[in-house]
Parts: C-alpha cells; structure tokens; sequence
C-alpha cells in the first residue's frame, strides 16, 4: 500500500458565516494509499464532514492543495469537479439523498447514465441484487425502510466502480442491526471492487473495521491509530 | 447530455404537479385571455368578409359626394355592372307632430330606388316588404326607421312624421340593415325612404351635404380590375370606389383598434402571471436543492442540471398553453350570444389559428422570461449543499449570458407585441408602462422590506407582538411580500389607471365640455336662409355667441401633384373620406395664424388655402406646397400660404382646409353655425329654427357628448373586464404564495402557542402583515396607475388631469380586502395546528 490516491497538502477550509468567516479545517496534510480503509473520528465540530467533502471535491479547500489520483481537485471547476467524481468516486450519506421521484433501479442507473453507460439498467440491478434488493427494483424511495433506502444508496455509490469510496456515517440514522447490515455491505462491497474507502464515522465498531483511524478534533489532525488497536473513547464523547 | 437530461426530467416529474398549479393557472388565464380576444377579432374578421358584399350592398361601389351621376355617368355605370342600385345618404332632422309640440330628432337618412338592396335583406317589424312600406298609404309617401328614433319623435306606426316639407307615413321599424354599417359614421338613427320621394322635400337642394352611392353587382370581374378600371373612369372627378373586400373600413378599424387594446391589457396579465410562474418555479427549485447537490455529487454538470429543470419547465408551459388556449378557444362561444346584437355580422366560431398563434407565442416568451431567472440559479447550488444544507445556494444574479438571453427575449416579447398590434405604437407605451410599473413595483417591494426590518427591530414597537411580528414576516424574503406586491401591484395598477382616465374623461366631458362648447351645430343652412337665421338669434338675448362659416366637402386627391391613394400618408384621416373645406377673405374669428400670412381681403388669383398646423405636420405639409380637392367633381389645386392652429376639443367651428374666396365660394354651398346659448332657451331656439328651416339639421352637443361618453364608457367597462382578467390572475398568484407560505406558519403558529400566544393574537399578526402587504401595493398601484393616466390625459387628451380619490381608495380597499382573503384562508391550518404535533415532527 505505497502508492497513494488521495494527498491532502495543508488543505485548509474557511466559511463565511453570519458572524464572519469560521475556520472549518486549519491545514490537514495526509495521504490515503490505494485500496485502504480509513476511518475519520472525531467530536461533532471537528471537521470530519469537511474534510470528507474536501477529498470528494464537493467543497472546495480556501488553502493548501488536495490531489486525488493525480488530479489537483483545487484547480477544477465544479462541471470538471462532476466529471471527476462520476468516474472515480463513489459517495454514502448519513441521510442516503435518495432522489425521491426516482424508483431504486434509476436512483442506481442514474451515475451510469450521466456517465454514458449503454449497460447502466443491468449494472444497476446487478448492483442492487448484490446489496439483497432484487425485490426492491421497481420501489420509490418513500416505499423502503431507512435500512432499505442505505442499500441503495450504497448500490448506487458502487455501481460505477469507483476507485474512492467516501461514506458520512452510514450508519449514523439506522439502528444497530440495520447499522451492522450496511456495514457488512460497505466493507464487501470495498473487498469486491478494492476501492479505497474513507469513512466518517460515530461508531467504534465501524472504526476498528478500518485499516487506519485519523482523529480529528478542531480542525487538526489529533492523532492516528490502526483500527485493530483502536479503543473507543468514553461513552459520553462517542454519543456526541 | 440531452437524451440524458430528458430521462431525468421524465423521472422527476413523475412527482405529479403538486405546487405547479399557480404555474399552470397563470399561464393558462393569460394565455386563454389574449387567445379568446383573438378568436372573437377573428371571428368578426371572418363575418366582415364573408358578409363584405351585403355589407357593402354590392360586390362595388361608386360614391360621389354631393351631387348625382351625371346622365353620361349613369350610362357607364349601367353598362358597367349586372345590376345598379343608387342609395343616397344624408343627416337630416325627423319631425313629428306641429307647432310648439313638434318632436324633433336627427336622423341618417338613406333614399333608395326600387333595386335596392342588391344584396341581402332589410328586415322590417312587422314583417312587410320593404317595396310595399316604401310604397306608403293614404296617398302618403312610405319611410321606414330605427325604433329608438320612432320612440323618441312619439310615433306608432300610420303615424307621419316629416323630413324636410315632405311628409311620410311610418309603415315599419327596421330591425336589421344588411348595409347599416358600411356607409360614413351615422350621427342618428336609421330612416328609410324612396329617393324619389324627398324630390319634393327641399333637402337635397344644391349644396346640402349628401353622399350618392351607385352599389354594384359585378358578376366574373376581378375586383382589383373593376377598380382600375372604375378608377381610370372616374380619374378626376372626385368619385370614390369601395369593393366588398373592405365593406365596413369603420368597423373593422374599430376591431382591429379595442382588441389590439385587449390584447395588450392581456400582455399585462400575463406579466402578472409571469410574477406568478417565477415565484413557483422558485419554490419548486428552492425544495430541489437537495436533489441538484445529489445529482452534483452523482456527477451531473450543471448544464446537464439547467436542461433537466428547463425541460420540465417546458413540458409544464406546454401544459399550461394548452389548457389556455384551450380556454380561449371555448370563451368565444360564451362572449359570442352577448356580443351577437352589436355586431353587424354573424358570428361563426371556429378555432382561429392565427390567434392561438399569437396568444401561444406571448406565452411561450413570457414562461421563458420568467423561469430562466430561477432555473439559471441552478447553477450555483453547489454539491456540497447536501451536508450544510440550501442556505446561501441559488441566491443572487444569474450569470450576464442569462441576462443577454432574458433581456433579448423580453426584447422580442415586444417586438412581436408591436408587430401584431394595429397600432405599434400602443404597443410599445402598453410594454413601456408593464416594464416600468414592475420596477417600480419591484422597488416598492424591496422598499417595503426594508422599512419592515427595521420596524420590527425599533424601540417604538416593543409590546405590540402582533405589528412587530408581521414586520418581521414581511421582512423576511420567504414570505413572497415581493410575489404579492408586484402581482397584485399590477393588476391594480392597470385598473387604477383605468379608473383614473375614466373619471377623468366623464369630468371632462360633463363639466368641461359644456363650459367652452355650442349649445348647438346647425348644417344645411342653405345662403337665403342665413340672414333670417341670424336675425332670430341676434333677437334672443339668451344666445352669448353665435359662429358661421360656409362649408362645402371634398376629397383631397393629391398632395403636392402625388395622388393620395399613392402618398405615404395615405392612411390618414384627412386623406380617408370626405372633408369639411371652407372659404374666408379674412382669417376667421377665433383662429391663430402660426405660419404663413391670411392672403388679402380682395385676392381673386388662383386658389390658396390655409391648413391646421398639426394635421400639416403629420401629412409632411410645408409652405409652398400643393393641396388639390375635389369638390362637386372639380379638382381644385391650391398653394399652402399659412398654417392656423386648430383646436378640435372645443366644439367650435375647426376646418382643416379654409381657402381664399375664389372660386369655390361660386360653387353651391352651405353654412354651418354654432349657437351659443343658455339651457333654458335651448328648446325654444330649435323649435323657432326648424319650423323656419326645415331643411337645417340641429345636432345638440350635449347629446353627441353623451353618445361619446357612452361609448368611452364601453371601451371603459371593456378594458376593465381585462384589467379584471389580470386581476384575477393576480389573485391566483396571492393565493400561491399564501399556499407556500402555510408550512412556515403552521410552524410559526406552534412556536408562538408554545410561547404563550392565543389564537387571537396569532390572527392578528396574519391578518396584519395581510393587510400591510395588500396596503402597500394598493398605494403603489395608486400611484402608477395615477401617474399613468397624468400622461393619457396630459399628452393624448391634452386636457388636465385631476385626481379621482374615489376609484383610487377603492384600488387601496381592494387590495387589503384581496390579501386579507388570501392570507386569513391559508392562516386556518396553521391557527388550528395543535404544537406538539408540529414540533416533535420537526425534531
């Protein structure tokens, strides 16, 4: 695991808030290596989420530079950004961001689709089958369960065979059985294509499924641990 | 990108049409509008054409003013047409009755030989031939006449009345004309004799003003040919050719003209459904913003994105043109029985392509304009919208290319408006006037906002919730205080100025008018009569001014040797029909020289004449130049010496051409008077002067200002019905933004009985910001529409404007009353929205 898909090189973020501008993340160096797993922890305000959409392109970093598989995500537009992703990345949500007027196959079909895939329907349901939602194709969004509904939505992260797969805790809006259900699906799903994963996570079970830990806290890069060895923090910080 | 765009748009629209209905409604009530003025315009065109030769009387006709075709003229024309019939008009004064208890009333008389009508039917009640009412009883001559003017002498029929010397027994009352229309514009009401008949009633005597139709059949002639030929005939002597293709120029000019207005009045609405189709098209992409970031992230470019939501967009505006043009197509059919007896042709309902094209053009263009503000926005949701949420995104100007394409279109909305209207002109000060009223709107409403804010946050407010409450929500940008203002805002406006200039005129023309106007004209008064005619009015010490002038009626044919159906300016009401020419050695009384010198007292060289200023400036007319006139089939060049300034508004004497004395005044003439008087001695004047002159016809101003006011009270109710349209389209977009703004008050309402507030109080606060908002565009609308009408009446009417405060506080009570209704409907929900329920679901 030497060669590395995604640098981050004191990549800062600062918004423009009501009060003036709030500095989000103060200059996070890291590299992430082909086909690992990388967990993100930390308080609520740290700056996982941030850091998460920093290496997705979908924020744009106010300082420093973040390359992914070579390409310098801060010099791309948001089109070129969208063309990026829709090749090489695949994203979870906490609250899945299913598109609601659109059935589980299309919601799958739709990356492929914008990416021109000619296979995209059989991709999907060849994806959706895999997540255990064969019997699902056909539903809306507002038809499926929480557990249901993350399915897909990790189905559709999967289905263009990304080579980054970037999750914002999956679990964090499920129940513990439908929770270690998507886990099991997100750390399969990583093992079948070797795509890279990078999690942000609440959950110390998800962690220490992780092949490294980055905490996070303020905005800084506290610490690192390796997964197996990670120890979960007192109760009452991890329910923050 | 396309084909993929297109799939993503099928998909979401699968949503259904939930929150697209004020879309959908405000497209289909504006397009509907304009396509249901141009289905009626087209369905009277159609009757004006396929009637054109009962109109006309003919397929054509020959029209020679004051005098009858010449024996040789006669032959040309027998030999000319399948089938001649010569109708002779004038205005004259129908008598009943003698001595102080006569009744007498103007009349348009129309003589006519026994072919006529040559094509068509005159229908009589009862129902007699006309050859055998014309043919009259009791030794008695037969006429026949309109039932309003048998009403108004007091006549039954076998009654007689007199026209002239002549008496007539009245044998029928005539309910339907087949030529009623085409002829000039009648001052009264219909009577119908034989010409023959009026040989003997001293009223067609040399120098009365009449007109003498020969109408044409004219079997296997082009008419284009016929009219050549006609023309080259009658090259010069003053004989005017008419065919059944332009049977009723008047009316189809005053067609063209009030639905051209209709459908400019309609553009309005459609603005205002524009403000209405904008503010949904906002909301619906406010709650798309997740989906957009989503399909950011998924990789969609924004390209990709802007074509999804434009697509939609144009399915729904294809929706809603079609459920408007569907309703323009049905309206026709409901307005057709109400207009049927004031029209004077059948009414066919058929779909008018030209006019769906048109409403459907205006629609297209106003759905583009105001959904690419909006759907351009969807380029700056950012993906990272789905973790901090919508806050910030799709806000601000679009990028400069949108506006070129919004600015070109609006732009072309214009052009094509001009294009289509009858009068370009109207069209661009109609565009002027939308464009400027939602800018001034636009900015009342930021204004508005402004001073809420603050209002909300001053000292002075602290202990009145319910105020500082609904200055806070009228402050706040969601609560469509801009969606209000600016659609209710117009509507009102269109009707304030409506309402202003309505006033105004019936101001002017009650009160105004009658201060500087005649009590009377007489016509007719034939050269041994006007002595004896002044001389009974020097008598009456209740007549304060009395005016005469000779008058004699031409056609110009020529302007500087170019003849006038050849000129520029040939469309041109002094080059259109005949025209009132007079004849003076001095300048006459009352007349302002701006130009030029009044020739000599005693000039006998070759014709001069003297022209009003602003006609001649229309018509190109300098100094020096050529007006030639055919009078009594002569042509009559004269050299332009000076220019007069000619105030038509008065009623006094206003000739556009006076001429020096030689020649014409040795051609046979009459003299036209304005008598000055009181009330009071008005009846006693016309009764001395048409028992002494039967001849003479009195035309009483009071009653022609009444007959003006009447119909400008038509155009008013008429553009007020449209102005209505808009309003109810408004009232739509109202109810649209209460709609969208019902889940931010339910929430609202729960907080606030969370925190201890009653029912009542809520209420208030609702009902308040309501009011406020309907207050304000009232007040707005007040003073746009005010400002508008200043100009009408300034610049058009040229008369003074006053201010009308009751139509304008109706306009301000009208718009609370309108959000108040809008508002306290969607206020029910929130008001009895129970706060546990509402809260624990937004947690």
């Amino acid at each position: 695991m030497t060669e590395s898909v995604l640098s981050l090189a004191e990549a800062r973020l600062t918004l423009q808030g009501n009060a003036g501008p709030v500095e989000i993340l103060r200059g996070i160096t890291l590299d992430v290596a082909r086909g690992e797993t990388l967990g993100l922890i930390g308080p609520s305000g740290s700056g996982k989420s941030s850091l998460l959409m920093l290496m997705g392109g979908l924020e744009r970093a106010t300082g420093g530079q973040v390359t992914a598989l070579g390409f310098d995500l801060t010099a791309l537009n948001e089109d070129a950004l969208a063309r990026f992703r829709r090749s090489h990345m695949g994203v979870v949500f906490q609250s899945f961001h299913l598109i609601p007027t659109m059935t589980a196959l299309e919601n799958v079909a739709t990356p492929l689709e914008l990416a021109g895939r000619r296979d995209a329907f059989d991709r999907a349901e060849e994806e959706l089958r895999a997540v255990g939602l064969g019997h699902r194709l056909d539903h809306y969004p507002a038809q499926m369960s929480g557990g249901e509904q993350q399915r897909v939505a990790l189905a559709r992260a999967a289905a263009p065979r990304p080579a980054i797969l970037l999750a914002d805790e999956p679990t964090g809006n499920l129940d513990g059985v439908n929770g270690q259900a998507i886990m099991d699906l997100l750390f399969g799903l990583r093992d079948r294509h070797g795509a890279t994963l990078i999690l942000v996570t609440h959950s110390p079970e998800l962690a220490q499924r992780c092949d490294r830990i980055i905490r996070l806290a303020d905005g800084r890069i506290e610490g690192e641990d390796r997964g197996a060895t990670y120890k979960a923090p007192a109760k009452a910080e991890a329910a923050e | 990108m396309i084909r993929i765009a297109w799939t993503i748009a099928r998909r979401e629209l699968r949503g259904g049409l939930r929150g697209f209905w004020v879309f959908l409604a405000c497209l289909a009530l504006g397009v509907g509008a304009i396509a249901a003025v141009g289905s009626v315009r087209g369905a009277i065109d159609d009757g004006l054409a396929r009637e054109g030769a009962a109109l006309l009387g003919g397929d054509g006709e020959l029209r020679m003013t004051y005098r009858f075709a010449t024996p040789d003229e006669r032959a040309w024309i027998d030999g000319f047409a399948a089938q001649v019939s010569e109708v002779v008009d004038f205005r004259s004064m129908a008598v009943a009755g003698t001595g102080d208890s006569a009744e007498r009333s103007v009349t348009q008389v129309k003589g006519v030989d026994a072919a006529y009508p040559l094509v068509g039917q005159v229908r009589l009640d009862p129902e007699i031939p006309l050859s055998t009412a014309l043919g009259g009883a009791n030794g008695l001559p037969g006429g026949v006449m309109e039932r309003i003017l048998a009403e108004r002498l007091g006549l039954t029929i076998g009654d007689t009345f007199r026209l002239g010397v002549q008496d007539f027994v009245l044998m029928a009352h005539i309910t339907r004309e087949p030529d009623g229309v085409g002829g000039n514009f009648g001052f009264g009401p219909r009577t119908l004799v034989r010409t023959e008949a009026l040989a003997n009633a001293e009223l067609l005597a040399p120098g009365t003003l009449y007109d003498v139709n020969y109408r044409m059949l004219l079997p296997g002639l082009a008419l284009d040919d016929a009219r050549a030929t006609a023309n080259a005939q009658f090259d010069g002597a003053g004989v005017r050719w008419r065919d059944s293709r332009n049977a009723a120029p008047q009316v189809r000019r005053v067609i063209d003209r009030v639905s051209s207005f209709l459908v400019l009045v309609g553009l309005a609405g459609l603005a205002v459904g524009g403000v209405g189709v904008s503010a949904a098209v906002r909301t619906y992409l406010d709650g798309k913003t997740n989906v957009i970031a989503t399909l950011k992230t998924l990789g969609a470019e924004s390209r990709t994105i802007f074509a999804v939501y434009l697509m939609q967009i144009g399915v729904l505006t294809g929706l809603g043109l079609a459920v408007g043009l569907g309703l323009g197509a049905l309206v026709p059919y409901v307005v057709a029985p109400l207009v049927r007896d004031t029209l004077p042709v059948e009414l066919d309902i058929v779909v008018q392509p030209r006019a769906m094209a048109e409403a459907a053009i205006y629609g297209i263009l106003t759905a583009l304009i105001f959904t690419l503000w909006p759907l351009a926005r969807t380029e700056s949701v950012r993906a990272a919208a789905i973790f901090r949420g919508a806050a910030g995104d799709g806000k601000g100007w679009p990028r400069w290319p949108y506006l070129l394409v919004i600015g070109a279109l609006v732009v072309a909305l214009v052009g094509v408006s001009a294009a289509f209207a009858s009068v370009p002109m109207l069209a661009f000060a109609t565009a002027g006037g939308v464009i400027g009223a939602l800018i001034v709107l636009a900015l009342a409403a930021s204004g508005l906002r402004v001073l809420a804010r603050r209002a909300a946050r001053a000292k002075a407010l602290r202990g009145y919730t319910a105020l500082r409450m609904a200055m806070g929500a009228i402050s706040n940008p969601r609560e469509g205080a801009s969606a209000v203002v600016l659609s209710l805002g117009l509507g009102l406006t269109v009707l304030a100025a409506v309402g202003q200039i309505d006033s105004n005129l019936r101001r002017a023309i009650a009160t105004d008018l009658p201060d500087r106007a005649p009590s009377y004209f007489f016509l007719d008064i034939q050269n041994p009569q006007l002595q004896g005619f002044l001389d009974r009015l020097a008598q009456d010490t209740n007549v304060t001014e009395v005016q005469t002038a000779p008058m004699l009626r031409g056609v110009v044919t020529a302007l500087n040797g170019i003849p006038s159906r050849e000129h520029p300016a040939s469309g041109h009401w002094v080059l259109r029909g005949d025209r009132g020419v007079s004849y003076s050695a001095t300048l006459p009384q009352g007349a302002e020289l701006v130009a030029g010198e009044w020739w000599a007292d005693d000039y006998s060289g070759p014709p001069l004449v003297s022209f009003a200023i602003e006609e001649a400036q229309e018509l190109g007319l300098s100094l020096g130049d050529t007006v030639t006139v055919n009078i009594l089939g002569r042509d009559i060049t004269a050299t332009i010496t000076s220019f007069r300034r000619v105030d038509f508004s008065t009623g006094g004497i206003g000739f556009v051409m006076v001429m020096s004395p030689q020649p014409i005044s040795a051609a046979p003439h009459t003299h036209i008077a304005t008598v000055y008087a009181e009330e009071a001695a008005e009846g006693a004047i016309l009764r001395d002067l048409s028992n002494a002159y039967p001849n003479i016809t009195a035309i009483r101003v009071r009653e022609a200002a009444e007959r003006v006011t009447e119909a400008l009270s038509t155009m008013a109710t008429a553009t007020s019905y449209a102005a209505l349209a808009t309003l109810l389209t408004g009232f739509v977009v109202l109810i649209g933004a209460a709609a969208a703004g019902e889940r931010a008050r339910v929430f609202e309402s729960a907080i606030m009985k969370t925190l201890g507030a009653s029912r009542g109080r809520i209420l208030a606060s609702f009902a308040l910001r309501a009011a406020l908002m309907g207050a304000a565009a009232g007040l707005v609308a007040l003073a746009a529409g005010a400002g508008a009408s200043w100009a009408v009446m300034t610049f058009v009417m040229e008369t003074r404007y006053v201010f009308e405060p009751m139509s304008a506080i109706g306009i301000v009570v009208g718009g609370v009353m309108a959000t108040l209704l809008a508002g306290l409907v969607f206020a029910l929900r929130p008001l009895a929205a129970r706060p546990a329920q509402i809260l624990r679901a937004q947690d």
